[in-house]
């Protein structure tokens, strides 16, 4: 067992992992009790799972617990509750902007990645930097739309 | 370490292979505990105690097994209880698919949840309200008719001093029959239905709050990954237990030909799995996706089965002055959820079984586990969690029952996840569809006989065989059902001679169920593409052409709002201007009424086809909707614009690959869907007709897509599509 500490959500935390090479979802949702990311591929094709590292959205499934030592991770849980949701979270809520919600942790962690570099983004510009996350409900439309609601706060 | 249990074993109660670990008992009690004012109540729909129950604070909690697989019933459903109860929605929870508290509704498809659930839950409520008027009468002396509930009140309609529901009934039983005649609020007095209002799920699920299957965890509990064979109907020869060595506390675990791996540690579960080395036997007896056509028009048929005989098609098409005719195919689909599915279950030793599981039918799944495995039903509960959305039955009900024999196995609670691979190699499949239509016309050019000839999979009675049990040797049932696939193959238009036959072919391929609109969609690509074909030879506008063989009103205003809203230009197909820079462009109708007695829905695109890239860009849908009376319109929006995209997905990109022995499109890559660039702007029109019965919305609007798409993609390239998924190859090709 190897101990590994990052910055999780403002608060230092540290894991044990027998393996350097466990992706940080599995330490998220497992030990750190976290269900914002979720587990959708393991392959980095879906975005389910992303998180921000260091403000960046990452495939917490593709990223190993020894490279995220030191670094700074923000989940869905982080950015708000759902009394008091941040400015992207209560724009998926307005919009309505989920039918099961599983794919919602990537749609939101990617959009406030996308919003802390382009804050008045472009729908083609939202569309292209959700090209990666999948959405098998058909809840397109709205998540754009949320997402546009969101730049204009 | 492995642990080796025969199909003997798996049939006593508990596991006694293994010595499990003390855990605290009530906190295991706690997750399996009965709602509060449950205990006790009928579980059963008949009864409106058995469907809802008031308590004394005046909040209502309704009893359902229809469940909400993202489609937003759960605030539907409390709309139509509420209004008949007189209380805000807000004031009403949902419990959904627990089998010891919830009655047998039926499972969650074929859009029942509010045509089924929704309405008995209403008739439950009036039945209550006039119970509790009666009730209040009494109290406040004061003739029932006098009185009415507002805001959870009984109050005379004059004003003047009420009582509360919860003061007249709170927690006490109605002991009523459910009156399917109780009188209902009338549509103008409506003040929740038809409220746009917002789901109560979405602000957890949008912070990371809430608790699906796959967030669900029991202390003591182990992870486990199966382990499946490399190829359908493979034989266990040997594991290599050695393999596991320097994986902390994993084990394999096999009953026959059923392999997996446990561990305490979620990332040992996942390594164990991989690194586990096991010989099988393997077989080569599929036909392959690329022989899936002729495979359909020549495999040996359980039986013909008439759908539709009206008139004499053969009589008159011998006679008739022209005919037309063309093949349709749809491939095998999956139901590809974006998150595999998972269970948890906790087998005890006392016989006790618990499974959480995200099944849409969770009754239907106690009956079969009950029968597989052995367990009476009534120590047998089934609790449904929220899982990825599932569109009929993915893997959820396969790997409920994988937990369901680790826990009897290794006699602790288990959970089960697949993985990615797991879910698109072994989710059962939406089936292949092969279609054959023809058309007679008399010398005017007017449609006098229509036959459409179908190839599809045999329904065989019985419950779906679980992988897990196949694998164990366990006694089971194989139906091979895949829910109501022949519905649709009829034109809705006015023909006097009729036919419609389906070829049920008898073996499948790959194990198959119900997949969102059950072969409606691929019928009405069918119909309505063959529609089209007919208007283009005929030189005559699609939307005029449709609007000539119809007479409800209903569907002729679906057509006229999809066509005035969409701006539609009208003219014959195809485009004479399709030509913009590099792209062709177009635009195409369909239209139908589903399973030919439900919703009315019309829907046109317009596309730009690359001819150079083979790739369909929908820039815009249009779509009227017409459901009957709308409970919800923001929720059913959200259903129809839903069904559109994800159908636009299946139309272009879809199907499953699989060779002699295995499926081989089995992550995300290699059975792509459709992604962000690709939506399309969406423009649904809702046409509410209050005083109509409500029909449902889940899958309704997706019949129409392929059609409406393959209608557009000719208007715009003057090329008919008629196997799907339209990929940039296929298209490529038709335009060379």
């Amino acid at each position: 067992m190897s101990k590994y500490s990052f910055r999780l959500n403002g608060q230092s935390v540290t894991v044990d992992a027998w393996d350097p090479a466990e992706p940080l979802l599995y330490a998220l949702r497992g030990p750190l009790a976290l269900h914002g990311p979720k587990f959708g591929c393991g392959l980095g094709q879906c975005g389910a799972c992303t998180v921000l590292v260091d403000k960046a959205a990452m495939r917490s499934c593709q990223l190993s617990v020894d490279r995220v030592a030191g670094r700074d991770i923000t989940t869905l849980e982080g950015l708000g509750t759902p009394e008091r949701p941040d400015a992207v979270q209560a724009a998926f809520i307005a919009e309505q902007a989920a039918q099961c919600g599983y794919c919602t942790n990537g749609m939101i962690m990617t959009a406030k990645a996308l919003l802390a570099r382009t804050p008045k983004p472009s729908i083609a510009q939202i569309k292209q930097a959700l090209e990666g996350n999948l959405c098998r409900c058909g809840t397109h439309t709205r998540i754009l739309r949320a997402i546009q609601r969101a730049s204009q706060v | 370490m492995q642990t080796m249990m025969t199909r003997r074993d798996i049939l006593k109660a508990g596991g006694a292979l293994i010595v499990s670990f003390a855990f605290p008992l009530s906190a295991r009690d706690a997750f399996a505990q009965v709602p509060p004012g449950a205990a006790g109540r009928p579980v059963d729909s008949g009864e409106v105690d058995g469907l809802l129950a008031i308590h004394a604070d005046g909040s209502v909690t309704l009893y359902t097994s229809k469940v909400d697989v993202g489609t937003g019933i759960r605030i539907a459903l409390a709309q139509m209880a509420a209004e008949e109860l007189g209380v805000s929605p807000s004031r009403v929870t949902v419990v959904e698919g627990d089998t010891a508290t919830c009655p047998d509704q039926g499972g969650t498809g074929g859009s029942t949840g509010l045509i089924r659930g929704g309405t008995e839950i209403q008739a439950a409520a009036a039945t209550a309200r006039r119970a509790l008027l009666q009730m209040a009468s009494r109290r406040l002396n004061r003739p029932a008719a006098d009185l009415t509930i507002v805001d959870g009140e009984v109050r005379p309609g004059t004003g003047g001093t009420g009582v509360g529901i919860g003061t007249l009934i709170g927690d006490r039983r109605f002991s009523l029959k459910v009156d399917r005649n109780a009188p209902l609020t009338p549509a103008a007095q409506h003040v929740a239905i038809g409220k746009p209002l917002l789901r109560p799920d979405v602000p957890a699920k949008s912070t990371g709050r809430h608790v699906y299957v796959q967030d669900f965890t029991l202390p003591n509990m182990l992870h486990a990954r199966i382990v499946r064979p490399p190829s359908i109907g493979a034989t266990l020869v040997s594991v290599d237990d050695g393999s596991l060595r320097g994986i902390p506390d994993a084990r394999a675990v096999r009953v026959q030909n059923f392999l997996a791996v446990v561990a305490k540690d979620e990332w040992a579960a996942v390594r164990a799995a991989t690194a586990l080395k096991a010989t099988w036997s393997e077989r080569s007896s599929l036909p392959g996706h690329e022989e899936l056509v002729q495979f359909s028009r020549s495999a040996p048929l359980e039986r013909d089965q008439e759908i539709v005989n009206r008139g004499n098609v053969a009589d008159v098409t011998s006679r008739a002055a022209k005919t037309m005719s063309a093949s349709y195919f749809w491939p095998f689909q999956s139901h590809a959820s974006l998150g595999p599915s998972c269970a948890v279950a906790d087998a005890r030793a006392d016989g006790t079984t618990t499974v959480w599981c995200a099944s849409q039918g969770v009754h239907g799944l106690r009956t079969n586990l009950s029968k597989v495995f052995g367990i009476a039903p009534e120590k047998l509960r089934v609790i449904f969690l929220d899982g990825s959305g599932s569109y009929g039955t993915n893997g959820t009900d396969h790997v409920a029952a994988d937990a369901l024999l680790l826990s009897k196995t290794v006699g602790q609670p288990v959970r089960v996840q697949w993985m990615r691979h797991d879910e698109h190699g072994w989710d059962p499949k939406g089936p292949q569809q092969l279609l054959d239509v023809r058309a007679a016309f008399d010398s005017d050019g007017r449609i006098v006989a229509w036959e459409t000839e179908m190839w599809v999979p045999n329904a065989a009675p019985g419950a779906r065989a679980l992988l897990s049990a196949e694998a164990a040797g366990l006694q089971q049932e194989h139906g091979t059902g895949s829910g109501a696939i022949t519905q649709n193959g009829d034109p809705p238009y006015a023909v006097d001679n009729v036919r419609v036959v389906a070829h049920l072919i008898k073996d499948t391929p790959l194990q198959l169920s119900n997949l969102r609109a059950p072969g409606k969609i691929a019928n009405v690509f069918a119909v309505e593409g063959f529609t089209d074909e007919i208007a283009a030879a005929q030189r005559i506008d699609a939307v005029e052409f449709r609007r000539r063989g119809l007479s409800d009103p209903r569907a002729l205003d679906v057509i006229n709002r999809t066509a005035a809203a969409f701006k539609w230009d009208a003219r014959p197909s195809p485009n004479p201007r399709a030509k913009q820079g590099n792209l062709l462009v177009g635009r195409g109708i369909a239209y139908m009424r589903y399973k030919q007695m439900e919703n009315y829905v019309a829907m046109a695109m317009e596309v730009a086809v690359n001819a150079a890239t083979g790739q369909i860009q929908v820039r815009r849908v249009t779509c009227a909707h017409d459901c009957g009376m709308v409970v919800n319109p923001d929720g059913l929006r959200n259903q129809v614009e839903g069904c559109i995209v994800q159908t636009l997905s299946r139309a272009l990109h879809e199907e499953v690959k699989f060779d002699r022995s295995r499926v081989t499109s089995v992550d995300w890559a290699t059975y792509p869907i459709l992604r962000f660039p690709e939506a399309p702007a969406v423009d649904v029109i809702l046409i509410d007709r209050p005083n109509e019965p409500l029909v449902g919305a889940g899958e309704a609007a997706t019949a129409p897509v392929a059609a409406a798409l393959a209608n557009a993609v000719f208007d715009a390239t003057g090329v008919r599509l008629r196997v799907v998924p339209f990929t940039t190859a296929r298209v490529k090709a038709a335009m060379a």
